[in-house]
């Protein structure tokens, strides 16, 4: 046995028991050719090592999904190697829907074992299953678990060599009819009346209740990652930055005679004798320090919360309550995912458009995530800078986004062509997350985030750090310059901000604060500052999931928008 | 006995799936999720202005958008 394959329908605990099955060096990756993201492992040591596949979740071999179709072609080329077997987990509380794709994978070719996980849950719903019963019908072996608490795991990994192909035989039109049979044959269902916690649960579902409960859980939710993450910048990643590598960047500095080309590309300007990480731009200072101790941070906090709202199963009831609202741009509501993400930094943002279905969707959500939602950093900074003049400085800023917001949405879903797909989700019952399979998501998907971001941030600061050698920088700040002053109506300093704004934005919002504008003046910077072109990490992203065209086109909406919102303002304030 | 769709259903109201009418690609994502001619629905709540509709079918909670709730028909008591 070579490999496993993990499949079930969505929301069944299969990450959990994948979790449980394998021990370090899970990677996460994209199936070739497709945004749709699986993780592999492996169980066992030396010879006897089994690669283990966490398949994404289908409900059906008649795919109607990208991720459905990946889990389809991933189960075929399992069949054509041989030597591997799959695991069919089975959400013991819905046993009908879940024969469905286990009956289906029983006719192909391939050896398999049946987990009734959910196992606990089901008998405190008065669920019971005759499982010798169950194991007669089907032919293969079916092992009830309670992967939270790791029931049932050990006596899967001791049976995974009794896998075998099954001897069900049906007609496929009869399927529903078999199924219906089976389950007359092997479950008994005692009656249980709601739950309070159910009960509950339905309040965060019904739009009177559920709207100010969401309110107060986002509430939450940010002030949790703010913490979190400026915790991370503040106590770990700062000081090792100011204390460790600063010293070791100063001597570098002095053996390269601290100047000349290769000075400023790997260390870049010192900033009155010394390295500021934040404005120096040198490959190893600035193009290390942006992704690893600003950006970093806040990755892990969001990971953390996100994961959790998603593990606990308040994720797709609030993508439920917001749909209406998600519609008049051209998505549905799962569509909350990257808005959200992007509000604590656009990149793992613009990688959120992936539980987008269309192209469409995916393009629209992009450009409005890096359009009209500041990051965390920066919303920091525009507080900090126009915080004093209250609601008076922030509801014109913040104000204008959300109608930017509304406005480019509904007129990308007028003029995009085609259609996007209503929400069609399953709302799994809250669950409390178990924290291994929890972690070992966070952990995955922060390494993968460095291993895609940190190159490409290291790419824009070397191409930055040409262009300023070559004074091409200049020559357009140039060329902007009358722009700036005459239609945006700002000082002609400003120009260096804007430059500085494509490498880091909360950076770029600071150095107009010497600069000594107007109200107005810092308003129409702060939002043209948000809206121009998105940070150097997240073009980077963009361009990756939108591919070249597409983001050209992106790149045309933000910078004429912002200058056309930004004309706008300098007239009406 | 009466044939309504879920969207007019009343939240908790329950009933029986006759019909929908659809593509084969919704029909296949609405069969996925159990949701098929014959099986018990119960509806959960629905949003405001014509936002999606929960129901539950056996022990699976499920949200439709409102335009494809629209083509599931349920007999209901009157």
């Amino acid at each position: 046995m070579k490999k496993i394959l993990l499949m079930g329908n969505p929301n069944v605990g299969k990450s959990v028991i994948f979790s449980r099955l394998t021990g370090v060096g899970v990677i996460a990756s994209n199936y070739p050719g497709t945004t749709v993201e699986f993780s592999k492992g492996s169980m066992g040591s030396g010879e006897q090592k089994v690669v283990v596949i966490d398949v994404p979740g289908t409900y059906s071999l008649n795919p109607t999904s990208p991720a459905e179709k990946v889990a389809v072609e991933m189960l075929d080329k399992a069949i054509e190697e041989k030597d591997s077997i799959v695991i069919s987990i089975i959400d013991a509380t819905n046993l009908e829907r879940n024969l469905n794709l286990t009956l289906q994978m029983l006719k192909k070719d391939i050896p398999m074992i049946i987990v009734l996980n959910l196992w606990d849950e089901a008998k405190h719903i008065g669920i019971s299953i005759d499982i010798e019963k169950l194991e007669r019908i089907l032919g293969v072996a079916v092992i009830p678990t309670v992967a939270i608490t790791g029931e049932g795991i050990k006596e899967l990994v001791n049976r995974l060599d009794k896998a075998k192909k099954g001897q069900y035989q049906y007609e496929d039109k009869e399927r529903w009819h078999e199924i219906g049979n089976i389950i007359a044959e092997v479950q008994l269902i005692k009656h249980k009346h709601h739950t309070i916690g159910e009960r509950l649960g339905d309040l965060t579902v019904h739009p009177w209740t559920g709207i100010p409960i969401a309110i107060v859980i986002l509430f939450l939710v940010f002030q949790l990652i703010r913490f979190i993450g400026e915790g991370l910048i503040g106590y770990v990643f700062e000081p090792i930055f100011e204390n460790l590598w600063s010293p070791i960047m100063m001597a570098l500095s002095q053996l390269l005679g601290g100047q000349g080309i290769i000075h400023n590309i790997l260390i870049g300007q010192l900033i009155e004798g010394e390295i500021d990480f934040g404005q120096s731009f040198g490959l190893l200072t600035t193009g290390l320090f942006v992704p690893i101790a600003a950006v970093l941070p806040y990755i892990v906090a969001f990971y953390l919360v996100l994961s959790f709202l998603e593990d606990s199963g308040y994720l797709p009831r609030l993508a439920v309550l917001l749909d209406k609202i998600m519609h008049s741009v051209g998505l549905h509501g799962m569509a909350i995912v990257p808005m959200l993400l992007g509000l604590g930094c656009n990149v793992p943002g613009a990688l959120g458009t992936r539980v987008l279905e269309t192209k469409r969707e995916r393009f629209i959500a992009a450009t409005l995530m890096a359009i009209a939602i500041p990051c965390m950093a920066q919303i920091a900074m525009i507080f900090g800078l126009i915080g004093k003049y209250g609601a008076r400085g922030l509801f014109p800023v913040f104000g204008t986004l959300f109608v930017v917001w509304f406005f480019f949405g509904i007129l990308m879903n007028l003029v995009i062509k085609g259609e996007s797909p209503e929400i069609f989700t399953e709302i799994p019952p809250y669950r409390l997350p178990y924290f291994g399979a929890l972690l070992k998501k966070v952990f995955m998907r922060i390494k993968w985030f460095l291993k895609e971001a940190i190159p490409f941030v290291l790419l824009g600061v070397f191409i930055v750090n040409i262009l300023y050698a070559l004074r091409i920088i200049d020559f357009f700040g140039r060329i902007a310059a009358p722009v700036i002053t005459n239609i945006l109506g700002l000082p002609l300093e400003a120009v260096g901000a804007l430059i500085i704004g494509f490498l880091r934005k909360d950076l770029a919002v600071g150095m107009l604060l010497p600069l000594g504008l107007s109200l107005k003046q810092l308003i129409i910077a702060s939002v043209v500052l948000t809206m121009y072109f998105p940070c150097v990490a997240t073009f980077a992203i963009l361009l990756k999931e939108l591919g070249i065209i597409d983001m050209i086109k992106a790149a045309i909406i933000m910078i004429v928008s912002s200058f056309l919102v930004g004309a706008l303002l300098n007239l009406i304030i | 006995m009466a044939h309504i769709d879920l969207t007019q259903m009343g939240a908790g109201q329950s009933g029986k799936v006759i019909s929908m009418q659809g593509g084969r690609g919704m029909m296949a994502k609405l069969e996925a999720l159990g949701i098929r001619p014959g099986v018990e629905i119960t509806k959960v709540s629905g949003q405001i202005m014509r936002g999606p509709v929960i129901v539950r079918v056996g022990n699976t909670q499920v949200a439709i958008g409102f335009g494809m709730a629209r083509r599931v028909i349920v007999a209901v008591e009157v």
